[in-house]
């Protein structure tokens, strides 16, 4: 028994280093990012050990020329930013409109082909995006929707669908049917039930779901790149990042300013509703 | 049928019932056929176009001239697998697969096992530990490259300067070393992922058993392993399932990083190097298409393992 209290207080210090070890490295790279976004090149490239910066040296031009559009001298992410939030607003305004109902039906409601739609969205769910990829490009070039915003944003509800259908569906299964019934006694509809009383009951995790959708869309990369690489006026921040970062013409710390224009949505959006997220997520939801 | 939404009042007459049915089937039908045509247009559809050119010599003139109607072939299957970087991108894949997802998932459990006592600003820690799964994939990757670059990153000027390595290390660019970065930086990324399950879990664990272990006599150790760790197999097995399959098909991590380059072509950026580099979408389909039989054989074995270990 003795040796037990000692093993506590080793574990306590090791629990303590574990901690801090985590934290540094899940937040560093942010930091570092947003630092370098500040600095010049000239002194990241004569100094790159410099992790604090020089508070008499920091400037937010890197900002200005980052989102200044390219006839002006700058780089274009002002509009990169509107077409990454028309895609994502739209994909995420889409997917809640058709799963909301859907998953409302597939919870409450005992209709024809029901088990089938089921099954069809879980296989649906684990199916590899890169294998779809291929079909949706060529198919959407052929309709002539290859290299359009609408288009793009239709090919992101494809991803979103399945996770928010699951997420919103385990969740409306804990709602109890007696709530519905009694609506319905009183003389309640269908639409009724679900405006005035699911929706309302389903509001936090209606959230979480809308945030998700609006996560993977605005994080969303392969598709844009199939999509949109022909064309500049249509490239999301994500797009405009990757293919900006790939010649030598653009200096390291624009691309940095560039780089937290991308993060910082979503980091507060995720901040607002950091809660939800995580309950959401561990209730089923895993795509990523 | 109608045994939840049947009326509680007995005296309901069987077409009253039989109409109610009639109407809940087509409330049904509207709601949910919305959704189902689309993902039937953009998924299934897909899906099974995918293995019809897979059976095509098909380029992109081929299919904006001919549409469906290519010859049937075989040769994709047989250029598919007999090409020399198939299988090696498949054992890349397999690595790399792996790799993450059995590392994401230790250092996701070490982590919740940090975090399970209360402390201050616990929820503070948390929700920083969970920024490299929020944050996107391409800014992720960039910072990611500029602090290993072998010029300007603050790696290697810590390694060169201060720890003494005679030159800088090419981390994401030299062979063997490539791959192991890569799957540090998606352990990286997915370990809040696991994280969030194993605390989720660990929260709903009595602490009874463990009480009575430590009164017992139990080492720390001891009750990790036999006390905690039994209880958290379900997590553990979800969570290796949802990663292998998400990781096994992974191309923007990758991509972003390497480029597929320097021994990490996994088998999602080959595909994508066939359909845009070389405009070979028969090709590019046969590949995937044999990726997507792989992945569901290895599905099958899992879940057979896993029926036996219940059964025990």
């Amino acid at each position: 028994m003795s040796t037990t209290p000692f093993r506590f207080r080793w574990l306590g210090l090791l629990r303590w280093v574990v901690i801090a070890a985590l934290v540094v490295g899940a937040v560093f790279p942010f930091y570092y990012m947003i630092m370098m976004s500040f600095v010049r090149i000239e002194d990241l490239l004569r100094n790159p050990l410099q992790l604090v910066p020089d508070l008499t040296a920091i400037s937010a031009e890197t900002y200005r020329r980052v989102l200044a559009p390219e006839d002006e001298g700058g780089f274009g992410f002002a509009r990169f930013m509107r077409n990454s939030a028309f895609v994502a607003s739209g994909a995420t305004v889409l997917t809640m409109l058709l799963a909301v109902p859907a998953s409302y039906a597939m919870t409450r409601l005992r209709f024809a082909g029901r088990r089938q739609i089921s099954a069809l969205f879980l296989a649906v769910y684990m199916f590899p995006t890169i294998i779809i990829a291929v079909p949706i490009f060529v198919g959407f070039q052929v309709l002539g929707l290859g290299s359009s915003l609408p288009g793009l944003t239709v090919a992101y509800v494809a991803l979103t669908v399945p996770v928010c259908v699951h997420m919103l569906r385990s969740y409306m299964q804990s709602i109890p049917e007696s709530i519905d019934e009694a609506a319905h006694l009183d003389g309640a509809g269908r639409w009724q039930v679900l405006m005035r009383i699911t929706i309302p009951l389903s509001m936090p995790t209606l959230m979480s779901t809308a945030l998700f959708a609006f996560m993977i869309a605005w994080n969303e990369f392969l598709f844009a790149l199939l999509f949109l690489t022909a064309k500049k006026d249509l490239w999301t921040v994500s797009l405009g990042l990757n293919l900006l970062s790939d010649g030598q013409e653009v200096p390291k710390t624009i691309l940095m300013a560039g780089s937290v224009l991308l993060t910082v949505p979503i980091v507060a959006l995720y901040s607002v509703a950091e809660r939800y997220l995580t309950e959401g997520l561990t209730a089923g939801a895993s795509k990523g | 049928m109608t045994t939840t939404m049947s009326p509680p009042a007995a005296g309901v007459s069987t077409s009253r019932r039989s109409m109610r049915q009639t109407i809940e089937n087509r409330d049904g039908l509207t709601m949910a056929a919305p959704i189902t045509l689309i993902v039937t247009a953009i998924i299934i559809v897909p899906i099974l176009w995918t293995v019809l050119l897979s059976f095509q010599e098909a380029r992109y003139s081929d299919v904006a001239r001919n549409g469906l109607f290519n010859d049937l072939t075989l040769a994709n299957y047989i250029d598919t697998v007999t090409a020399p970087g198939f299988w090696s991108s498949i054992s890349t894949t397999v690595t790399y697969t792996v790799a993450t997802t059995a590392g994401s998932i230790v250092v996701g459990f070490i982590a919740a096992l940090a975090l399970r006592d209360a402390f201050p600003a616990r929820g503070a820690v948390r929700a920083a530990m969970l920024l490299p799964y929020v944050a996107p994939v391409v800014a992720a990757a960039y910072v990611w490259t500029v602090i290993l670059d072998p010029q300007y990153g603050v790696v290697n000027a810590i390694g060169t300067r201060v720890l003494g390595w005679e030159e800088p290390v090419n981390f994401l660019g030299s062979a063997p070393l490539a791959l192991t970065t890569v799957i540090a930086f998606e352990v990286w990324r997915y370990f809040p992922f696991a994280f969030m399950f194993f605390a989720a879990a660990l929260t709903g664990l009595s602490r009874e058993v463990e009480e009575a272990a430590v009164v017992d006599g139990a080492t720390p150790v001891q009750r990790l392993w036999y006390v905690i760790l039994p209880q958290m197999l379900p997590v553990i097995a979800l969570l290796s399932l949802l990663r292998l399959v998400m990781t096994f098909n992974k191309f923007d991590d990758i991509y972003l990083l390497t480029g597929g380059a320097a021994g990490t072509q996994v088998a999602a950026v080959r595909v994508y190097e066939q359909l845009v580099g070389s405009g070979d979408i028969g090709a590019a389909s046969a590949n995937a298409v044999v990726l997507a039989l792989i992945l569901a054989a290895g599905l099958l074995v899992y879940t057979r393992i896993t029926r036996r270990q219940e059964q025990r």
